[in-house]
């Protein structure tokens, strides 16, 4: 518990400290946010244009922590050795890699409360009225997306593209998923790639959690899938992941 | 008592064998030095004797345990500078020794170890404000700040300015005036003169010579005398050199002549190396 709490502050030390790292999975978010919220008007669906965006920016949120922020700083440290090097303290490898996650975590949680405050400042979009289910629906996201993002950092191989990869599936999945927008005049193909991503099933349990007031077991099927989808990524990244670079 | 003992280690990277049987031993608080060109093995057997490879075949035994295991309680007595990694460039010197003390079980005083390595006035900078050198000694700090009993330098001062491996040099024996066993790798040959207690030559996965620099210069290589006749330089070899000096000189002393330019010189560790790490290429056919 001393090692975690100790990795954790450092994790968030070096997150924090990093500006253009930070800006990027940090500010981002908030900034697509206001910009679309500026755009879009009226109603979505029923509701009110800025809440629907404001839970699509909770799904690009913790697509882009969880998975971007995961998988990128994760190759950056392989490449760099550093995860070799740590490898030889007495650090557990399971306590370091629940640190990076927990850590991403709570990024995304100050992220969720920053988009709810802007949503609401700016757009006067809803507040969260069934706080313990949303908490859930954090988790879960982190979770799902945090998988994919070990996944995702087992599978590149150089730093120089980290980033590169990584933006190049999350920008068109955040799209085809409806984080920007509905995704209903979509063509059937979008529509039909979108129906296979996770971030679409994560943003329909936010949905449900936040614009329906449902708890968080509303959507099953959501949930089976989110599931499926975490135990590729943990699977994937069990049989791949390695701590020392690939390439010298 | 041996820090470290290796029993007929092998290891091959699919039809390539990197280590062809090797075994050697290191007693608490020597300074060895594994020495030898590239490719030769020493990383591979650094990096199992760190715990990072597996072997194929041989005992080794490094301060009581198999390091394929590596438990914990080994990791917390072994001390790892590997051949290039860097750290957060964001964090300053002192945070960085911080974030790895905080690891150990019994950390060294995290002020004390930036002193040591030498960084006092960069304590409060930024790791990307370092130059190389600089990063180096961080490197070290860092691995000696969970106050390990064994410390592995995978060439330390590669890409050094002279001045920087002097420094590095000073550094590296101090851990020895700390009672500290040290395994260096190194493809410099007067570093290992320098700093090594023993030195083993490794060429093609085996261990050709093992000793003090002092042995290793002794026994193998004949004496060589120099100087010049009429304008040319002459070079003798012997492995008597007190019985031809004194023919040459009782010659010259007779016909009233100077042995200009005169020499007379031990083989290097250098020359004794090249020899060592050269004569498989010389009888393997071109």
């Amino acid at each position: 518990m001393r090692l975690f709490l100790h990795q954790l502050r450092c994790e968030q030390l070096i997150f924090w400290r990093s500006r253009e790292a930070a800006f990027f999975i940090f500010g981002f978010p908030l900034l697509l946010f206001v910009l679309l919220g500026s755009v879009y008007s009226g109603r979505i669906d029923g509701y009110k244009a800025s809440s629907v965006l404001l839970v699509g920016m909770i799904g690009y949120g913790a697509a882009n922590t969880g998975f971007a922020g995961t998988a990128i700083s994760l190759v950056n440290r392989r490449e760099y050795g550093i995860l070799k090097r740590i490898r030889s303290t007495p650090l557990p490898a399971g306590v370091y890699l629940g640190c990076v996650v927990v850590s991403s975590l709570v990024v995304f949680v100050l992220e969720a409360v920053a988009i709810v405050a802007v949503g609401r400042i700016f757009f006067g979009a809803q507040v969260p009225t069934h706080i313990p289910s949303l908490v859930l629906a954090v988790l879960l996201g982190t979770t799902v997306f945090a998988s994919i993002g070990l996944a995702a950092a087992a599978m590149i191989r150089s730093a120089e593209g980290s980033s590169a990869v990584v933006n190049f599936i999350l920008l068109p999945m955040a799209f085809l998923s409806g984080s920007f927008g509905p995704t209903r005049k979509y063509p059937h193909v979008l529509r039909a790639i979108g129906d296979v991503l996770p971030l679409k099933y994560f943003i329909e349990v936010v949905k449900a959690v936040y614009l329906g007031g449902h708890e968080v077991w509303a959507k099953p099927g959501a949930l089976g899938i989110l599931a499926v989808w975490t135990a590729i990524g943990f699977a994937v990244a069990g049989a791949r992941f390695g701590w020392e670079p690939r390439e010298r | 008592m041996n820090a470290i003992a290796v029993r007929d280690l092998r290891k091959s990277y699919g039809d390539y064998e990197a280590l062809r049987g090797i075994s050697f031993e290191i007693a608490e608080g020597e300074v060895f030095g594994l020495l030898g060109p590239n490719g030769a093995g020493k990383t591979t057997t650094v990096e199992i004797l760190e715990g990072y490879r597996r072997r194929d075949a041989g005992t080794v035994d490094v301060l009581g345990f198999d390091p394929e295991r590596s438990p914990r309680a080994f990791r917390e007595q072994i001390g790892v500078v590997l051949q290039s990694s860097e750290l957060w460039s964001t964090l300053t010197v002192r945070e960085t020794h911080q974030l790895f003390a905080g690891y150990y079980e019994r950390p060294r005083d995290v002020d004390e170890v930036v002193a040591l390595v030498g960084l006092e006035e960069k304590r409060d900078a930024r790791v990307k404000t370092l130059s190389g050198g600089q990063k180096r000694r961080l490197d070290l700090g860092v691995a000696l700040v969970g106050d390990p009993t064994l410390v592995f330098l995978d060439e330390p001062t590669t890409g050094f300015d002279p001045a920087a491996r002097r420094t590095a040099w000073e550094m590296i024996r101090s851990l020895r005036a700390l009672g500290k066993t040290v395994l260096l790798t190194t493809h410099y040959l007067d570093e290992a003169q320098q700093l090594a207690d023993r030195v083993a030559v490794l060429r093609e996965g085996r261990i050709v010579s093992i000793g003090t620099p002092t042995e290793l210069t002794g026994g193998s290589l004949e004496t060589e005398i120099r100087y010049r006749r009429d304008g040319e330089v002459v070079v003798l070899r012997t492995a008597e050199p007190t019985k031809l000096l004194h023919e040459l000189t009782a010659e010259a002393v007779a016909e009233g002549r100077e042995l200009e330019g005169l020499e007379v010189r031990r083989p290097t560790l250098e020359e004794v190396y090249l020899s060592l790490v050269q004569e498989e290429h010389e009888e393997a056919p071109a």
